[in-house]
Order: structure tokens, then sequence, then C-alpha cells
């Protein structure tokens, strides 16, 4: 079998492993199939992106070329995005098993192939060339993240989870009205096909709308600004590892659905038609500073890396607005650095809050002395989210602000300087805790994580730091990606 | 409900029709209308009107919670299993041509066929699933705090 | 503009508002179900309207009949009505823990006690 052959079965090992993982008894066996797939999927990933920056790899389901069938087409772009959820995925299942041990003790064979199927519904996202396809892959992923969600043990875990439902289908069933709106106009849904057949009818109401309808649906599920109240909850009431991997992939790939949709398919011309970059500029802005400032307020830890992330997409779609290669390229290299450091920081103060057994940031009074291994990567990884050179952080800011610099717009320049500082604020008031607030009585017992803990945790920081040096993997391939969704490039 | 006599009577002719009307949407799918998830539901209909006449406990002797449990599982790896055997004999995924080499009307027949009994199972299944664990729930939870008591 | 050649727009119209008007009115989680509900059955009811060609006939191969409606919106709407039915029933399960946990599934006194929630 080629390449071409296995590229598929990166979505497929793990959807059909979810059905077998719901079956499986115990504790081990679940979390055994469930890591076999993930890595499965990751490797396979590792082989087809390389191929996919020459050339997109397209694979026709049941043999029936698109338009009649559904094609998996991928390209530097979702090749890129792939890889990264694959491998966070890898990443997270060894960290999540001790604390899903603890939060979810029961049917875990139940909880594995609901990750499974989250994980498989965002694979299928990124990898799809269909436009109805990726909302059924969303509903997959949403409607299992939805139930994972709810197995965290606070008492508003349910509640949470009923908003994110809430506002995740309304975003799912926008989206499907724009589909539906432009299959009336074209009458098809392959993207490629689309791409080819919106430009003649670019002109009627029906097809600006469905660009409306598409934008706000993405928009609902990516958190971008007014559209975040549900993360925040959902964030920090959901199991462990569940926030961890949200934070990491989930918006991810909600950014991959918006750019593909807006470039490939609507195409350049007719978004410099819609008012979509200043829309994108003045949520962005927004986003970054309102939500860094939410996140400076906040008293519970998880609360506050929420908050964070909504900020940090705020930093993407503010990327995106300049609609240029630079822009775009920055866009992405964010996006992959953001799920490296946000895992990283989630993973340090989840570790925390299984240790302590408390989110709120009192719980963190001289945790220096007691975990510094922990406290050390929290500190780390946070110097990588505010942006000081060596870190990966530093990278997304300086191509972002490279970007806004290229258009001569001082004033985004300033907002991510603000949105810095505000990082070095929010940051700040957990390291302040661990480091220089003494231990508060009845926490002289409390001891350094377990190294099933701390490994990967290390080695998401370690990532932090690699890639903030050696640029060649992100920098490249975004600029690829970027040039390919603008058109520019063959 | 069990001691009114029209709706057992009523029901136990019903029963059996709903459930060859299911096999019947079932199997003619490939040619007019219908398909798994249809019959899936319309033969879930059936047992969850013997369950609101005759009452959970019957019902679930019928078809005990883990069997449900089972077959949803089951049905989705029957339509996965048929899709990777597609692959297996060198085609693409849920590629039916190579089941019945040499006849691709036979094979497309066949291959949906079996794809659509695998998504009636786990329709037919979940539904049930469902059913049960709303009605189920008050039952669950006074285990819970019995539980939480002792 | 012909207005009774649109009544299938119209009525989408009319079901999304209807919808989106009990999703956002904050009353009580079961209604704010029911109205997702409706709300998906406007996106529903758009896309297989779109395939009805008048005049022509139900997509089964007939002899003597070469104008048939189009029957893809019906199979993506197939899986958006089994989707709309997951999401209902898991929207349903969690409005029966939020009422196990907090007592109440009305929205209002579902937000003060969530404000009320200490190191929330």
């Amino acid at each position: 079998m080629s390449i071409l052959e296995w590229m598929p079965f990166s979505v497929l090992l793990p959807l059909l492993a979810a059905p077998v993982c719901a079956l499986l008894p115990g504790r081990v066996l679940p979390w055994l199939l469930a890591m076999i797939s993930v890595t499965a999927s990751a490797v396979i990933m590792a082989f087809v992106l390389p191929e996919a920056v020459q050339a997109p790899m397209r694979y026709f389901f049941g043999d029936w070329p698109p338009p009649i069938g559904i094609e998996y087409r991928v390209d530097a772009v979702n090749g890129f995005i792939g890889l990264l959820i694959a491998l966070m995925g890898t990443v997270i299942l060894p960290w999540g098993r001790v604390s899903v041990n603890r939060e979810v003790p029961q049917r875990q064979g139940l909880f594995y192939a609901l990750f499974l199927l989250s994980f498989a519904g965002l694979m299928g996202i990124t990898l799809t060339g269909d436009a109805f396809n990726v909302f059924v892959f969303l509903e997959i992923s949403s409607l299992s993240t939805y139930v994972l969600v709810a197995q965290g043990r606070s008492r508003a875990a349910p509640l949470s989870a009923f908003r994110y439902l809430v506002m995740g289908t309304l975003g799912a069933t926008f989206y499907l009205i724009g589909i539906g709106l432009i299959y009336i106009m074209t009458g098809t849904l392959n993207m490629v096909d689309l791409a080819e057949r919106l430009p003649a009818v670019a002109d009627s109401g029906a097809v600006q709308a469905a660009f409306g309808f598409i934008i706000v649906g993405i928009g609902l599920k990516l958190a971008l600004f007014p559209l975040h109240r549900w993360l925040p909850g959902a964030y920090a009431n959901a199991p462990s590892a569940v926030t961890v991997f949200l934070a990491s992939t989930a918006t991810k790939v909600a950014i991959y659905v918006l750019l593909r949709l807006v470039f490939t398919v609507f195409g350049l011309e007719f978004v410099r038609q819609m008012p979509f970059a200043e829309v994108f500029f003045v949520l962005g802005v927004i986003g970054i500073l309102f939500a860094s400032l939410w996140a400076v307020e906040q008293d519970n830890a998880k609360r506050l890396l929420a908050y964070s992330s909504v900020a940090q997409v705020g930093y993407m779609a503010l990327a995106i607005s300049f609609v240029s290669v630079a822009g775009i390229s920055a866009g992405l290299v964010h996006m992959f650095n953001h799920a490296l450091m946000k895992a990283a920081l989630f993973m340090c103060v989840c570790t925390v809050i299984y240790q302590v057994g408390s989110p709120s940031i009192s719980a963190f009074n001289g945790l220096g002395r007691k975990m510094p291994l922990t406290m050390l990567a929290f500190v780390l990884a946070g110097l990588s989210l505010i942006g000081v050179p060596l870190t990966v952080g530093f990278i997304s800011k300086w191509l972002l602000i490279e970007a806004a610099m290229d258009q001569g717009n001082w004033f985004a320049v300033v907002v991510v300087l603000i949105g810095s500082l505000l990082a070095v604020l929010y940051i700040g008031k957990i390291a302040e805790a661990a480091w220089l607030k003494p231990t508060p009585e009845g926490h002289e017992t409390i001891r350094e994580a377990r190294p099933a803990l701390l490994l990967p945790m290390w080695l998401l920081v370690a990532a932090n730091f690699y890639f903030g040096i050696d640029t060649r993997l992100t920098a490249d391939v975004a600029r690829r990606g970027a040039e390919m969704l603008l058109g520019v490039s063959p | 409900m069990k001691t009114n006599g029209i709706l057992r009577v009523v029901t136990r002719f019903l029963i059996p029709l709903i459930m060859l009307f299911a096999l019947y949407i079932q199997f003619h799918g490939e040619y007019s209308p219908g398909g798994g998830f249809q019959a899936g539901v319309i033969f879930a209909a059936a047992w969850i009107l013997f369950a609101l006449v005759f009452g959970l406990d019957e019902a679930l002797a019928v078809i005990p919670a883990k069997a449900q449990k089972v077959l949803a599982s089951v049905g989705v790896m029957l339509y996965s299993f048929i899709g990777v055997l597609g692959v297996v004999l060198g085609g693409r995924f849920l590629d039916f041509n190579p089941l019945i080499p040499g006849s691709p009307q036979g094979a497309q027949q066949a291959g949906i066929i079996l794809v659509e009994l695998g998504v009636g199972i786990t329709v037919a299944a979940v539904v049930m699933i469902v059913y049960t664990l709303f009605a189920d729930r008050l039952r669950v939870v006074a285990d819970l705090t019995r539980e939480e008591i002792d | 503009m012909d207005w009774l050649g649109h009544i299938n727009y119209w009525v989408v119209i009319f079901l999304m508002m209807t919808g989106f008007y009990t999703v956002i009115a904050r009353g009580n989680m079961v209604k704010i179900i029911i109205g997702l509900n409706i709300f998906q059955t406007s996106a529903f009811i758009l896309f297989i309207s779109a395939g009805k060609i008048i005049g022509a006939s139900s997509p089964v191969l007939e002899k003597g009949v070469d104008l048939y409606s189009n029957p893809l919106p019906h199979v993506l709407i197939l899986t958006a009505i089994v989707v709309g039915v997951a999401t209902t029933a898991v929207g349903l399960a969690l409005a029966v823990r939020v009422r196990e946990n907090y007592g109440s599934i009305q929205d209002d006194r579902l937000t003060e006690e969530e404000e009320a929630e200490p190191g929330l």
C-alpha cells in the first residue's frame, strides 16, 4: 500500500477503534487501544506531510471521483494541522491517564471511545475536501466533546457542557445554512469545485449571506471574541485531560476551517469585496485586550488560562485580518505554537489541581518549593506565552508584528505589545503565588507530581524551546500553506 | 398500563407489524426510499412501545441493556468491516466493487445492503439505549444515593 | 418579486427566527432544546425544498420518466437529522444531570447559582 492509501486511516483508525474501545472492560485496555490508534494516526500524518507539501494528495472514498464521491484532500495547510492534532493527542493521552483514573473512575471504555471520536472528528474536519463532510465531522467531534466536558467532577460541569452544546449546535446549524445556500447556488459541495463555480455567482445576495452564515457559525466554534461565552466554563469544568486536549486542538481546527472556506472556497477576490478584514481586525483587537484583562481578573487558574485562550484566538484573527501571506503564515505558526504552549500550561495547572485538589490561585501559594519541576515548567511555558526570545511565542509574535508592519499598521503592533504585557500580568499572578508567597498550613504534605505527569509536560516545554530556535518546520510549512491558500504559488 | 386490556391486545397486534415494516424499509433501501436510519428507528419504536405498555423490566428481559450496548458497537463494526474489506481486496475505503469481481451491480447491491444493515443495527440499539437511560434514570439515582448512605 | 413562489424561504425564515428566539430567550433548558430543534429544522427545510423540482418525479428510476428531483439534499439532511436527534438526546441528558445537581432547569436561577459558586 502506498502512503496515499494509508492517508485516510489517520481518521479511520481512531473512528474504527472507538466502538471496540466502548466495549473493552477495565482501565488498561481502552487506554491502550486509544493510545495505539492515536499514535498510528500521528505516524501516518508524519509520512503524509512531506508528500502533501509537494503536491496535494487526493483520496476518493469508494473510488467515486468527486463531485459524486467524497474526497480527502491533503495539502501543506491541512497536512500540517493534521500532524499537529495527532501529535498533541499522542502526548496528551499518556499524561491524561493518571488524571482520568481519578476523575472518571468508572466506565473508562466509554470515556476513551468518546475521546477517540472527538479526535477522529477533528482529524476528519482537517483532512476532508467536502464542505458538508466538514459539518458531519464537526458534529461528531462536538457531540463527543460535550459529553466529555460533562464528565468533569464539579457540580457545574453538566451545565457548562449544556451551554457549550447550545452554542456549538447554533454554530453548526449556521454553518449548515451557509453551506445550503452555496449548494443551492452552485450545485456542488466539493471545495475545489465550489472554488471554480462560486466566482460566477459571487454578486448574488445568497452567496454573500452564505458567507456571513459560515463566518458566524465557525466564529462560534472558534470562540471568536463576542461568541466566546461558552469557552471559559467548558475549559474550567471539563476533566483535566479533556481541557488540555480541547485547548490545544479544537479552536485550531476551527481556525483551519475558517481559512479553508474563506480563502480556498470563496477566494481572495470575494473576500476583498466583503468587510471581512475590517471585522476580523476589530474583533481580534477587542478580543486580545478584553480577554487578557478578564484573564488578569480570574481567581481560578483554569479559567484564567481559558480567557487567555480567547485572547490568543484574537491574535490569530488579527493575523488573518491582514489577508497577506505574511499575516496568514503568522496565524498558522501561532496556531501551532499556541497549541504547544497552552497544552503545557494547562498540563501544569491540572497537575497542580491533581496534587493539591483546588483550581483557585491561592492553592498555588508556595508551590514553587513543594513542586519545583511543575512550577518551573509553568514559568517556562508562561514565558513562551508572553513571547520571550528563544521560545515559540517569540516567533509567532515576531511574525505577527512583521506582518502588521508590512501594512504600516502600527496600531496592531501596539495592541500585540499590550497583549503581551497583560500576559506578563496573568502568568505572573500564578508564578508570584507559587514562588514568592509562603506555603499555607496544611500544604506541608504536598509533593512533586509523579514522572508520568511530568514527562509529557516537560516534553511540551522542550518543544516550546526547540521550535522557538529551529523554525524550519513551522515557519516554512506555514509560509507554503499561506501562499497556497492565497493562490500566490501554484 | 399493563392492566388495560385494549392497550395490551392492540400492542400485541401492532408490534409484529411495526417490526415487519422496519425490515421492509431496511432491505428495500437500495432501490426504493428507505435505509438503515429509518429502519433502525422504526424497529426501536416497536421495542419502546412494548416497554411503554408492559414496563421497562419486561422489555429489558427481551433485549437486555448489555445487549443493546454490544449491538450498538457491532453495527458500527459491521460497517467498518465492509469498508475495510474494500481496501483489503485492493480498492478504496467503502469501495464495493472488489467485493464481487466482475459484477459491479451485484457488488454495489451487496455492499450497500451490508453497510445499511450495520447502520440499522446501531441506530436501533442506540435509540433503545437512549430510551432505557432516560426511563431508568430515577432508579439509577436511587441506587447511587443508597450506596452513598451505606 | 414572486412572494408565493418563495414560500419555502419564508417558512425557513419564520422557523429560523422562532427557533433562534426560543434559544436566546433563556427560559427553561428543555425549551432551549426545543428551540434548537426548530432552528435546525429550518436548515433542513432549506436543503430539502431546494432539491424539489416542480413537475419532476421522485428520484426512483422508472420507465418513461426523465425529470427527477434531486435526491442529494435528502441524503445530506438525513445525516443532519440524525445529528439533530443525537444533539437532543445529549442535551436532554445534560438537563437531567443539571436538574440533579441544582434542583432546577430554569436558566436565570442557574445563572445565579453559577455566579455564587466559590472559586469560579
